[in-house]
């Protein structure tokens, strides 16, 4: 698919391809806009998530790098400081930690060290989460170290609509993002609007309405989320489904307005519990609602061990019977 | 002993193929110097003295001058209006002799001990100031005065230099009848052996970036001694890189700006990076934190105080017959005066406000913020 052939109102991709057609839209509609990453030319990345954008743009807008994470992210800051827009690939999760200092006290803190004068509209997209069979070190969910970084917006997408117009709006913000990818949802397939986003970038979605309880999640959780609360309703339950899309910024009207009137939540997510993403979200429950909640703000997380080995996997992560299980222990408070 | 025994590689091994094992020796280490400790010239085949004497008091001026705000900066921290310096005793003929080869479009990206090469570039002395009062990180306009900010993570900023490096290619791509520029990338000896120094080499001969790399080897690295970074003299190293590199006498201010000179139009011409060892020593202490006598004998200094780059300049100049005893008191008066605005400027240093510092984390505050700046203004007006 290319810009000249591509429908006007909307189209079925799965997740990658459409953040394959959200980045030649970028390409395309700004010269200074750079993809920057390891295999991502020729190959177009080990998901296929750049094929053959490199063959559209050339070599220079599509650069293959050495294979030096902290070097790709700090040469991505040298060039945005002379006004190009680096879009950097990290190949893998765990690969994100040989650049931890330049994401997280260079990235993250030009523009405040220099008083706003240093920009730096960097985004550093890489697949995130297990529940693909890797081999240790791909399947980390690394959301809160980044979170937890003042300077940096982390976003997540969950459907291919998303995945498209978020990479966009990502590459036109003028802070650095953090763009993770669920790389289990990859393959699945979804209706793109092409005529315009649906929200901004930093705002959540309330994907399901339901009245009992509200499931909060983002990226590759928003899918177990939405199974399960089809599941609860068999049993007569009427479960929300929000997906936060956006970590740092957290939009709380949205979450509030939700859980405002469910009274109850659980967060669900895939990385460890112990001062995950979840803590923060239970915390500012507990801060903002606490005369509303009729019962206190569970988390169903993956466990407080390293990632294992993929074999336990299906059942260290969420899953249907966990998220269930934790709606059953909500709801009998 | 072949220099290869001498690495370390394997003795018992019949050498039969000649060259196999030979590497780098360390013990051949040719240095450009144009004028020596004395003052006297000296001819080099491969680098001409650029600059006539008259033309060279200019630079004298400069390391003067800068001399001045060091000893005064040091003397501030040692009254309790800086909380820290990092000296540049010593160093003055590096930072001044760069400067002298910069064109009009070049960048750098200083370490942290580039003080000098800050004033010369057009920063105010109260913004360096301001960095060792704790006020600020570096508030200056680092695109218009092409000086970047300070850095203190060891080698962290090596790797912006050559993106801006490369963006400067891009651009220059674009419009090759601009001059586009070219990136100066400062390190210090310490710094070789961190990734990210190692990684910017990596990346600026893989993209044959338009960057120079002017490693300072003042032979410290806080308490630990140059040796304990690299086993090869620190230019040799780059050669595994690809990239060309040679030694220059530190204290030669004229060598300084021969060599910069040349490694600038290399890049300019598109043939890639060079690396440039300034070979000179820390005269001061790493900070006015740390101390020297814990760890260095201090006959080494004294040593290189022969070697100073002022004064060397000083009898070139007088030798050459443009340099006399009048100037010499002139310039003594000048950097009475300039003593003189360095701890005025001082005073000129103002502290932030704490609400300034939400609103500088994002191009938009978020709303948590706003409403965190809201809190901390009214907590602090309790």
């Amino acid at each position: 698919m290319s810009a000249g052939n591509q429908p006007t109102t909307s189209t079925t991709l799965t997740l990658a391809k459409a953040l394959n057609a959200g980045l030649r839209a970028a390409l395309a509609g700004d010269e200074k806009v750079l993809l920057y990453g390891e295999d991502i030319g020729s190959l177009g990345g080990v998901f296929r998530v750049t094929d053959r954008l490199q063959a559209e743009f050339g070599t220079d807008r599509v650069m293959d790098s050495p294979l030096a994470e902290s070097g790709l992210i700090g040469t991505a800051i040298g060039m945005a400081m002379r006004g190009y827009r680096p879009v950097v690939e990290l190949q893998f999760d765990g690969f994100v930690f040989p650049g931890f200092d330049q994401i997280t006290q260079q990235l993250a803190k030009l523009r405040f060290r220099s008083h706003g004068r240093v920009a730096l509209p960097v985004v550093v997209r890489f697949p995130y989460g297990g529940g693909i069979g890797s081999v240790e070190n791909h399947s980390e969910s690394v959301e809160a170290y980044f979170t937890h970084t003042p300077g940096l917006t982390v976003v997540s997408p969950a459907t291919p609509n998303d995945a498209y117009w978020m990479i966009q709006q990502a590459i036109a913000t003028p802070d650095p993002v953090i763009f993770l990818e669920p790389k289990r949802r990859y393959h699945e397939k979804g209706q793109l609007d092409l005529t315009a986003p649906a929200r901004e970038l930093h705002e959540a979605a309330v994907v399901r309405r339901g009245e009992d309880l509200t499931l909060i999640a983002w990226g590759p959780m928003v899918r177990t989320c939405l199974d399960a609360a089809n599941a609860a309703e068999q049993e007569g339950r009427s479960i929300e489904v929000l997906d936060l899309r956006s970590l740092q910024p957290l939009d709380m009207p949205t979450i509030l307005e939700s859980v405002g009137r469910t009274s109850r939540a659980i967060v669900v997510h895939e990385a460890a519990r112990n001062y995950g993403p979840g803590a923060e979200v239970a915390a500012r429950l507990s801060e903002e609602l606490f005369y509303v909640m009729e019962s206190p703000v569970l988390r169903v997380t993956g466990y407080d061990t390293p990632y294992p080995p993929s074999a336990v996997e299906r059942d260290w992560l969420p899953n249907l019977d966990r998220v269930l299980a934790a709606v059953d222990r909500s709801m009998a408070y | 002993m072949t220099a290869a025994m001498s690495m370390g590689m394997p003795t018992t091994r019949p050498q039969t193929t000649p060259g196999r094992f030979d590497a780098p020796n360390p013990a051949h280490t040719p240095m450009v110097q144009l004028i020596d400790e004395t003052g006297g010239r000296i001819a080099d085949p491969d680098f001409s003295l650029q600059l006539k004497p008259v033309q060279a008091v200019g630079l004298l001026r400069d390391m003067a001058r800068i001399r001045r705000f060091d000893t005064e900066a040091t003397a501030l921290q040692r009254k309790g209006q800086l909380s820290l310096w990092a000296p540049l005793l010593g160093q003055e003929a590096i930072q001044v002799g760069v400067r002298a080869a910069l064109g009009p479009a070049d960048h750098v990206f200083p370490s942290h001990r580039e003080h000098g090469l800050a004033l010369l570039m057009g920063l105010p002395v109260e913004r360096i100031l301001a960095i060792f009062k704790g006020a600020e990180m570096g508030d200056w306009d680092a695109e218009r005065l092409r000086f970047h900010h300070y850095n203190m993570v060891i080698g962290a900023h090596t790797l912006h230099g050559v993106g801006y490096a490369m963006g400067q290619a891009r651009d220059a791509a674009a419009d090759p009848l601009a001059d586009t520029g070219v990136s100066v990338i400062f390190h210090g000896d310490g710094a070789i052996s961190e990734g990210d120094v190692n990684e910017a080499y990596v990346f600026a001969a893989a993209y044959q970036a338009p960057a120079v790399f002017i490693c300072v080897n003042n032979q410290w690295a806080i308490s630990e001694p140059v040796e304990l970074q690299s086993r090869v003299p620190l230019y040799q190293r780059a050669w595994g890189f690809g990239i060309p590199s040679v030694r220059v006498d530190g204290n030669d201010v004229v060598a300084m700006q021969s060599v910069t000179d040349w490694a600038l139009n290399r890049a300019r011409a598109g043939q890639g990076p060079t690396f440039i060892e300034a070979y000179t020593y820390r005269m001061g202490a790493h900070t006015t934190s740390d101390d020297p006598t814990k760890y260095r004998e201090s006959s080494q200094a004294e040593a290189w105080r022969r070697k100073d780059p002022l004064h060397r300049t000083q009898s070139w100049l007088r030798a050459s017959g443009v340099w006399d005893d009048a100037q010499q008191a002139r310039l003594d008066q000048d950097a009475e005066a300039f003593g003189a605005e360095v701890r005025a400027a001082v005073d000129r240093v103002q502290a932030p406000r704490l609400d300034e510092v939400f609103d500088r984390v994002y191009a938009r505050p978020t709303a948590d913020l706003a409403a965190q700046r809201a809190q901390a203004l009214d907590e602090a007006s309790r």
